[in-house]
């Protein structure tokens, strides 16, 4: 069992720094990638829980679920970034602020 | 069965295809194709029977009355919206062929979203429905603020469900396995663990928090609201959030409650969990922060949007309370938002396409220029505030009931102060239409389409007041989940 123990370690590390990278990076793209780190960390989860605590296939179709997922949605935020760019001349989330008040 | 959901995609397909014979100036015709395929789809679902309650695609979702219920509601709002995008201006400018295929595919999302009892589809069918939704909220690409909504959108969307997906890897380690019903039976007979639960559900809850806009995840929607092009604004504020409801309902009364959850008139939260109590005091937070908010607000766009969230709060409260009368208040208060909501959302389209402002300063004298619209926005505030004899009322008195059976007197005084705070924030729409401005001669009547529909949001709005008993009685009647 200590082998599902270091794949968790792994995986809350990771979850740690996309967490961290979401909350300090001001760069959309930076932003993004912390997001990616979340949700990989998951994955990490997933199939080390379906690899060593015996269970069946579900952890490793929930990761590939994730992993199409994760394209799909860094395809559209990266179009939003890029239109953000055209709009803003910049990609520093923090600089689209026109709707606070 | 699935066949609404596949005349849904098939009426997509149809519109793709449709879509390349348009130019841009009639491209708005999808939308024609995509409200027949709206149409045709609500007449599969009428033609399956009605107490149907099976499993399907390997037990991955469901199609129960309560799925059913939730899919009407999901159809009806997007023909609503989809009808008042192809009158509004703001949309003039850009093709909108795969705007309204974008929207039907929300509504396919929102479909799996209610019926779904698999994490896998849980993920999936809540993924659908965000992702198509960033696109829409930035359908206005040449608009500064329309891409700033979507930005924003699209970080707080994936945060949410990364952290929400961690929590289903946390559940799915401690049970072995994605299926609801199987998760609850082991949950039932875990032994130990109770802090890794505690950690997985408070992420679990980021995630359907962040799609009802419940408070602390709120964040976005002020933002996105303003920004979006306003018939997504309002779609937006009522059909996926009632998909949120209907996934917060059989998801936490089904995983963290005891066995006969659903069934009895009021059953037991899982021992060692206190979501119950997290949950109440979400609702309390959630409504006092939208209506205090909403009241600084100077865009109508914006203050509906803080008001939407207060209303996300007054419906959390059917929640925690874990009854069949909670579950029946949020369900009827999903149906009259729905009309209320939109037809606020609609006025206010019609304000600015003649008017052209969203601002409620500039709101002055509308009530004289033109009393049709004036006297419309007021029917929908009054029911927004939950005074009688409007619809507004009904929902919440069913809802505070609820409350105050299940013994939680706090919360039930909570709700009232707070509409009597939504009272003065809504009534100064209603004194800037009527007792600001000038009176002109000539007076402004909508077109005949934007009068119709606006009459057909507005009659319902006043006539659940008086007479809910036909949507009490369909409501009862879909009180029933599938349970293996």
């Amino acid at each position: 069992m200590n082998d599902l123990n270091i794949y968790l370690t792994v995986g809350a590390i990771l979850f740690s720094l996309g967490l961290y990278g979401v909350i300090t990076r001001r760069n959309g793209v930076a932003v993004l990638m912390g997001v990616e780190l979340i949700l990989n960390s998951a994955n990490v989860n997933f199939v080390a829980f379906a690899r060593f605590g015996g269970m069946n296939l579900s952890g490793h179709i929930f990761a590939m679920f994730v992993i199409i997922l994760a394209a799909a949605e860094a395809a559209v935020a990266l179009a939003i970034i890029i239109n953000l760019y055209n709009k803003f001349g910049t990609v520093n989330v923090d600089d689209a602020r026109s709707l606070k008040q | 069965m699935f066949i609404p959901e596949l005349i849904l995609v098939g009426s997509m397909l149809l519109g793709i295809f449709a879509d390349l014979f348009y130019d841009r100036k009639h491209s708005f015709r999808v939308g024609h194709w995509i409200i027949g395929g709206l149409v045709v789809a609500a007449l599969a679902l009428y033609l399956t029977p009605a107490s149907e309650s099976i499993t399907l695609f390997m037990g991955t979702i469901v199609a129960d009355p309560f799925a059913r219920m939730f899919k009407y509601i999901f159809l009806l709002t997007t023909t609503i919206v989809i009808l008042m995008s192809l009158r509004t201006d703001e949309l003039k400018t850009v093709r909108t062929g795969e705007y309204y295929l974008l929207i039907a595919a929300i509504t396919l999302g929102m479909f799996l979203m209610a019926s779904s009892v698999d994490l896998i589809m849980i993920y999936l069918s809540i993924e659908v429905v965000s992702i198509v939704s960033f696109i829409l909220a930035g359908y206005l690409k040449t608009q500064v603020r329309s891409t700033e909504a979507s930005l924003k959108y699209v970080i707080y969307g994936a945060f949410s469900s990364g952290i929400m997906l961690y929590g289903f890897s946390l559940l799915f380690g401690l049970t072995g396995t994605t299926k609801l019903f199987e998760i609850r039976e082991s949950l039932a007979a875990l032994d130990g663990g109770t802090l890794t639960l505690t950690v997985a559900t408070i992420m679990i809850m980021a995630g359907f928090g962040y799609k009802i806009s419940a408070v602390p995840f709120h964040f976005w929607t002020p933002d996105v609201y303003e920004g979006a092009p306003t018939p997504i604004t309002a779609f937006l504020s009522v059909g996926p959030k009632a998909a949120g409801f209907a996934l917060l309902i059989r998801v936490f009364n089904t995983l963290f409650t005891g066995t006969d959850a659903l069934t009895a008139s009021v059953w037991q939260s899982l021992e060692g969990l206190p979501w119950q109590e997290v949950m109440a005091a979400l609702a309390a937070i959630t409504m006092t922060l939208g209506n205090v908010l909403a009241i600084q607000q100077s865009n109508v766009k914006r203050l509906l949007a803080y008001s939407s969230i207060a209303h996300a709060g007054y419906i959390l409260m059917g929640i925690p309370v874990l009854s069949q009368s909670g579950i029946y208040a949020v369900m009827f208060y999903v149906v009259v938002y729905l009309f209320m909501q939109l037809g606020a959302f609609f006025v206010v389209i019609t304000i600015k396409n003649k008017f052209g402002t969203e601002e409620i300063e500039e709101y002055g004298g509308i009530g004289f220029k033109s009393p049709y619209l004036g006297v419309i926005m007021a029917i929908f505030l009054f029911s927004l505030t939950g005074l009688p004899p409007t619809a507004g009322f009904i929902g919440k008195f069913y809802l505070f009931s609820a409350v105050i059976d299940a013994k939680m007197y706090w919360l039930a005084i909570v709700g009232a102060l707070n509409s009597v705070i939504a009272l003065y924030y809504y009534m100064r729409i209603v004194k800037m239409m009527y007792l600001q401005g000038e009176r002109e001669d000539e007076l402004y009547m909508p077109s005949k389409f934007q009068s119709i529909l606006l009459a057909v949001l507005a009659v319902p709005t006043i006539i659940f007041g008086v007479y809910w008993t036909p949507i009490a009685d369909w409501i009862r009647n879909s009180l029933v989940f599938f349970l293996p």
